[in-house]
């Protein structure tokens, strides 16, 4: 043996040497070595601090369930990750690891000063102190406290990788690829079904990797997996959650153990609907608790098979094991074969099989029954380890630099806990196992609570004469959770397992309590004298092992987080200068400044350029329903609050809808095209959830009616032409539709033909100028636009955005729902009285429309604002006072929902919510903004052609 | 009840904390009591504490069908704010903050009430005027909130991308920098050993399965798993389960129930400060004193009394997070959960009396329900001792829903809680 290294045996590669650095000293490892193993084989023991008390820590396990071996890996800009588990991190050439939570270094951490002051600082000690003088919370005792906690540091640059993830359905997922994960494989591959099989590991065999002996089988397994059609395998990827009706995810981690990042996704999420789940997740071995057992070179007796059986690496030169369980002794047989030296075996059992001894005998080991392990010598490493007899505690010292720990297994349930199947307690095994299924799914091999590892004795803790006030026998490693935490939180009263794990923190490290929940229970139930059935079990909660957020992400990042809406339009707005604004999931156009202009200049450009001759607006993003069907009129009379009914084809009118609570929701001008056939306008908001509430109301509440739905939204594109010379501009363009006024009134629809295209023509405005809303398919949108503004050229067609919609709107009166109204406004409060069909017997929100509050005076009413001096714009969401004169909490009456400077008028004008506002015509209302205070009267809204001549010609 | 110092700690280590006392006795019922509370959540033990601290009412009972502060209370991300709309609403949360301030000291109990100040984000120009509007009632209320440009905001919480190439740009943010976090285990435990202290029963694993009342209809008593219990008052207080309490005294309440999950992060070292929170992307964020980045999103969009939520909620939720701060995609998920929320038709709570003499209620309060702990708890408590409610609880009536007189938040402001 050089070094550590044994000279034979392992799957790594002893002829691909790798070369990687840990706290930047260089080392050697082959390929197929994880951090743990390469770092174990060059004699390094110390691996990490602990959490609270910065404990020096070394390997406990040998996979996933680590809780020591934490160390932060650095790939080049924006790819630092921290809290990765040594035992599961691959080596490759140019690995760079780093060591954890200390400062200096790892073997000189000042942090350490916790462990000598350790007797302070219990479970839950930061509740009865740091209290007094009470500002000294936040600026002393809490950046404190922050600062000494947390792990690794996080990550400061943005990660360049990218993610992906894709859905997967099949027939039978099996999760765990160990030796009962491949049988089940195995005996359903001959079927046609599909399967799918996942590991967490970088090959398929789980514990059959330790045991060559299994290996020819392996390998056998593997290829006729690998052969078959319908099994896909999916190695390096953790089954981490078990969601509703058999939903599964998983991540696979696909590049983390390549020397390079390649263009390729770090990490795939799996989202896997399976018809059948068979779990097969093994178990874990579980430590032993005793004064010193997180000494660097203490670790489970399995893992130190696995380091010496799969990697070749020996964990030690002179090993120790302390055992409750038969799987102990065989590991060390398997050790002693395999050439690491064994220095004896402590078991706390009296008796063993006579097998067992007669196998030690034969390797020379010796063996010490009824006896514990009551101490660990050494710092950085084991130096020896003191023995006890557990009768007359008659002691002895063994020097070792390892110290093996075998306390029986736990087997994995946290993926069967996570779908809600029951658990029931084996007392032989001292664990959980799988019991009534909730989901389609069935547990196999070792995490069903079957398994030959032989027997054993459950132990809380090992026995010993020390006073156990005074000893640090750890139970939750990383949080650094001692047997005498446990029993504090049950001495002070708290005895529920869920309330001890969040006294004490155990269980609530990275590890989630893969190692410490059953020996936490165990020493609460010794605590309580209760069975460890009264006291409860924590919920196993997702994910079984840490994933990263950008897995759980996949594609949706940067642009492809909610993808931005926009129109056929939009690209002629983006070469033509528009400043866009994003609504809703939408881009939409704000303004089209000119040379030199601001924000303000454009706006009132584009407003004088609509009152005055003729403006060009994308309008495409208003939402679209057809609604047909026999019943569609009853349903839109039962829908809105306005009659629908006597609506002609051909005729359009502004519709109103109501929650059921009765407040506004949405609004839209809609069009009769027929007499079964209707197209319906929203806001660009609510164009999904308008379309949701109807299908809501027509399949639970009006079965009955015979009418569909369709979303229309992105199937027109709609341009709306506003502005005296309107009609002149479209008329030589249109063909099939008679445009003079007669024929073409205000709120009517007509289809025909727009430069050869199809078209919906609404005539409609929301600016109150004489208007048209064409509506075309949308692949034409543009094509139409464009002939559009050649021709207007010679009517100085001017393009205008939403801000200047908002002024010329707003001029004539008109509310926008969700700036005007706010979920908490009747018809009658926002001035649409007109709007509401006062015959009709019912539609969706007329019943709370009487309740008393509705009806009573003093409510928020939508009123008109001018202010005293014509110059200020008010702020949009000031509030406004009667006033202004009072102390702070002052009596607030309302706010203002829109304000504008209208170029138009030379003024500014604002609508306004003010309590009784309808009433106060003329009225003084204050505006207590800081520094200054406005003044303004109340007036009605409409400011511009308050008879509508412009409207109709 | 040992007092909770520097010097006890320290004097009790010397002796090997081998003589800490129970920090509440496990009681067992009494045959009747003055007051009873249903739910051992931080609300219903608020309740108890302030109805023996201020209101002199020490035969108290709270009844908590599993362990105390196993529900919402030990579910929720934390976050304490009052930077409310409403008047109504702004007075509520506001109380709350009143109290959270120096409650350690109160309850000799350190809750670790930390005012880190919480962020909210304004992403459109929709979100700008909302927020303003906040701030500008806000300000009339006397309650601090104020506008931060982008590079404001960064500079408060230097992890935030405010690129305005973003997908959803930072336009600003309002800022309450009395907002912040506590400890929610220790609130539920600080105010459970403060009101044993005086007198109140704490029983766990002691379900509800009936009201009795008497023939005037009056409250006169429970039935429970653990017996029969008589009393005059009933104070129930138990979240997502208060219609089926409700429903025992044969009152229909306006709630439905809905899972909602958050989860946390592996611990690091200190790199987030505050609290921001984002309603357009949907998403929020502090980081804990372990070092956790603690996260949340909305609820899932089914009522459901499962504890178990939707895997997609938890995606959304995830790339909402990277987007806004970019430099955590490589932090990894480490644990997540659901809580069941109570939600009115209105997202406010409702806090007063009910149609059931002797019956009071606090429930519905959806996703925000933490931050109000103690002003709920003393308003409860004020409401049951006196039987009427106090007047900053008095608009969160039952009634409100036959009157139409709601507070609407969450429509007003397009604000979640």
């Amino acid at each position: 043996m050089s070094g550590y290294r044994l000279e034979n045996g392992g799957r790594i590669d002893r002829n691909r040497p790798v070369e990687f650095r840990f706290d930047g000293h260089s080392y050697q490892g082959f390929a197929g070595d994880t951090l743990a193993s390469a770092l174990l084989a060059n004699g390094v023991s110390l691996f990490g601090r602990s959490f609270k008390y910065h404990r020096p820590r070394g390997i406990m396990a040998a996979g996933s369930e680590e809780p020591n071996a934490l160390i932060s890996v650095d790939r080049g800009a924006g790819r630092f990750t921290p809290n990765l588990r040594a035992t599961s991190v691959e080596i490759h050439a140019g690995l760079n690891a780093f060591s954890q939570n200390r400062w200096p270094s790892l073997k000189r951490d000042f942090g350490a000063i916790n462990d000598r002051l350790g007797m302070f600082f219990p479970a839950g000690f930061y509740n009865k102190t740091f209290m007094w003088p009470r500002s000294f919370w936040e600026k002393l005792y809490e950046p404190a406290i922050r600062k000494m906690a947390g792990l690794g540091d996080a990550p400061t640059q943005e990660d360049p990788d990218i993610y992906a993830s894709t859905y997967a359905h099949c027939d039978l997922l099996i999760v765990g690829a160990g030796p009962a994960g491949i049988d089940a494989a195995l005996e359903a591959m001959g079927s046609n079904k599909r399967i799918i099989l996942i590991d967490e590991q970088d090959e398929l065999g789980g514990g059959a990797l330790a045991d060559p002996a299994l290996w020819p089988w392996l390998e056998r397994s593997r290829k006729a997996l690998t052969d078959a059609s319908n099994v896909t395998i999916l190695t390096r990827t953790t089954a981490f959650g078990y969601y509703h009706d058999n939903f599964i995810g998983a991540v696979q981690r696909l590049t983390d153990h390549m020397p390079d990042n390649s263009d390729s996704p770090r990490e795939k999420l799996w989202r896997v609907r399976a018809g059948e789940v068979v779990l097969a997740q093994g178990a874990i071995e579980r430590p032993l608790v005793f004064d010193g057992n997180d000494t660097p070179g203490v670790m489970l007796s399995s893992a130190a098979k696995v380091f010496a059986n799969r990697y070749g690496a020996a964990v030690g030169k002179s090993v120790a094991l302390m055992t409750a369980h038969d799987s102990g002794w065989h590991d060390v047989f398997a050790l002693a074969k395999a050439g690491v030296g064994i220095k004896a075996i402590i078991d706390v059992r009296t008796e063993v099989s006579s097998a067992l001894l007669d196998e030690a005998n034969r390797l020379g080991i010796n063996v010490h029954l009824n006896h514990s392990v009551t101490g660990v010598n050494g710092r950085h490493r084991v130096t020896s380890i003191q023995i006890c007899n557990n009768d007359d505690y008659l002691g002895a010292r063994i020097d070792c630099d390892t110290l093996l720990m075998a306390g029986g297994w736990t087997p994995s349930v946290h993926l069967w806990s996570h779908s809600k199947g029951s658990l029931a307690w084996r007392d032989e095994i001292g664990a959980y196992v799988p019991d009534q299924p909730n989901e389609n799914v069935r547990c196999v091999g070792a995490c069903s609570g079957g398994w030959d590892f032989g027997s054993g004795v459950i132990v809380d803790m090992l026995p010993t004469p020390k006073d156990q006030s005074r000893i640090k026998a750890f139970v939750d490693f990383q949080n650094d959770v001692t047997a005498k935490d446990i029993k504090l939180a049950v001495r002070e009263g708290f005895r529920s397992i869920e309330h001890i794990k969040r006294y004490t923190t155990n269980g609530m490290a990275t590890d989630q309590g893969k190692t410490s929940n059953l020996n936490g229970l165990q020493i609460a139930s010794t605590a309580l004298a209760k069975p460890v059935t009264d006291i409860g079990l924590t919920s196993f909660r997702p994910p079984y092992t840490p994933q990263t957020f950008g897995a759980l992400a996949g594609h949706a990042k940067g642009a492809l987080f909610q993808p931005t809406r926009t129109t056929n339009i939009d690209g002629w707005a983006a070469e033509n200068g528009a400043v866009f604004e994003l609504v809703a999931q939408w881009r939409r156009a704000r303004y089209f400044p000119k040379m030199g202009e601001d924000m303000h200049a454009a706006v009132n450009r584009e407003c004088v350029a609509v009152r005055s001759s003729v403006g060009i607006f994308d309008a495409s993003t208003l939402g679209k329903i057809e609604v047909v069907g026999p019943d569609a009129a009853e349903f839109l009379n039962r829908m809105y609050t306005n009659p629908w009914k006597a609506l002609e084809p051909g005729r359009c009118r502004y519709g109103l809808l109501l929650k059921e609570d009765g407040f506004i929701t949405d609004d839209g001008v809609s069009a009769r095209l027929a007499p079964d056939r209707f197209h319906l306008t929203t806001t660009t908001g609510g164009a999904a959830r308008v379309l949701n509430m109807m299908e809501d109301y027509l399949q639970t509440e009006w079965p009955d009616l015979d009418v569909w739905l369709t979303s229309t939204t992105e199937q027109y594109a709609v341009i709306a032409l506003q502005g005296p010379n309107a009609r002149k501009l479209l008329e030589p363009l249109v063909e099939g539709i008679d445009l003079s006024a007669d024929a073409f009134p205000h709120m009517a629809i007509r289809e025909g033909t727009i430069c050869g295209i199809p078209t919906r023509l609404f005539r409609v405005s929301f600016t109150g100028e004489l208007g048209f809303e064409i509506n075309v398919p949308t692949a034409y949108g543009r094509a139409v636009w464009e002939q559009l503004m050649a021709e207007g050229a010679k009517f100085d067609i001017t393009p205008y955005g939403t801000e200047a919609m908002h002024v010329l709107r707003a001029e004539k009166g008109f509310i926008i729902v969700g700036q005007d109204t706010d979920g908490t406004i009747t018809p009658f409060d926002a001035g649409l009285d007109w709007a509401v069909g006062k015959k009709k017997p019912d539609f969706v929100g007329k019943r709370s429309m009487a309740r008393p509050d509705i009806v009573a005076p003093g409510r928020k009413q939508l009123v008109g604002l001018l202010t005293d001096d014509p110059n200020v714009v008010l702020e949009e969401g000031a509030q406004i006072v009667a006033d202004p004169r009072q102390p702070i909490p002052m009596t607030m009456i309302g706010h203002v929902t829109s304000s504008y400077w209208s170029e138009t008028l030379g003024r500014s004008i604002a609508f306004a919510l003010v309590a009784g506002g309808h009433e106060m015509m003329g009225g003084t209302l204050h505006i207590p903004m800081p520094g200054k205070t406005h003044e303004a009267k109340v007036s009605g809204m409409v400011f511009y052609d308050a008879e509508g001549a412009r409207l109709h010609v | 009840m040992t007092h909770h110092s520097a010097f006890s700690l320290f004097a009790k280590a010397l002796g090997g904390h081998q003589d800490w006392p129970e920090q509440w006795p496990d009681a067992a019922p009494k045959p009747a009591y003055d007051a009873i509370i249903v739910g051992g959540g931080g609300h219903g033990l608020g309740a108890a504490y302030y109805l023996a601290k201020k209101y002199g009412i020490t035969n108290v009972a709270v009844l908590e069908k599993g362990w105390i502060g196993g529900g919402n209370t030990g579910r929720n991300t934390t976050i304490i704010r009052s930077n409310y709309l409403y008047d109504e609403s702004a007075h509520l949360y506001d109380h709350a903050v009143k109290l959270w301030d120096g409650l350690s000291q109160e309850l000799n109990y350190n809750v670790m009430y930390s005012k880190r100040g919480v962020m909210m984000l304004a992403h459109n120009v929709h979100d700008v005027q909302s927020l303003q509007r906040h701030i500008n009632a806000n300000r009339l209320n006397g309650v601090d909130n104020e506008w931060l440009t982008p590079q404001q905001a960064k500079d408060y919480c230097p992890p935030l991308n405010i690129s305005p190439d973003a997908r959803h740009p930072v336009l600003g943010a309002a800022l309450q920098r009395r907002g912040g976090t506590a400890r929610h285990d220790s609130v539920a435990w600080g105010y459970a050993r403060a009101a044993a202290a005086l007198g109140v029963d704490i029983i766990q694993n002691c379900a509800v399965t009936a009201i009795r009342r008497g023939a005037d209809g009056a409250v006169e008593g429970v039935e429970t798993t653990r017996g029969p219990i008589a009393t005059k008052r009933i104070g129930v207080s138990a979240a997502g389960n208060t219609s089926v309490v409700m429903q025992m005294a044969g009152l229909d309440f306006p709630l439905e129930s809905y899972p909602l999950q958050a989860l946390v992060s592996e611990p690091v070292k200190p790199t987030f400060p505050c609290v921001v929170m984002s309603n357009t992307v949907h998403a929020y964020m502090s980081q804990s004193d372990k070092g956790e980045l603690v996260i949340g999103a909305g609820t899932d969009q089914y009522v459901s009394y499962s504890q178990r939520g939707a895997l997609h909620i938890i995606e959304h939720t995830l790339a909402a997070i990277c987007e806004i701060f970019p430099i955590y995609r490589r932090m990894r998920m480490l644990r997540t959960w659901g809580g069941i929320v109570d939600v009115t038709p209105d997202r406010s709570p409702i806090l007063g009396k009910t149609p059931v003499k002797g019956l009071y209620v606090n429930c519905g309060w959806g996703t925000g329900g933490f931050k109000a702990t103690p002003g709920a708890g003393d308003l409860l408590a004020y409401t049951m001792a006196k039987d009427e409610p106090h007047p900053i609880n008095a608009p969160f009536n039952l009634d409100r829903f036959r009157n139409g007189r709601l507070i609407d938040e969450a429509a007003a402001a397009a604000v979640a809680h």
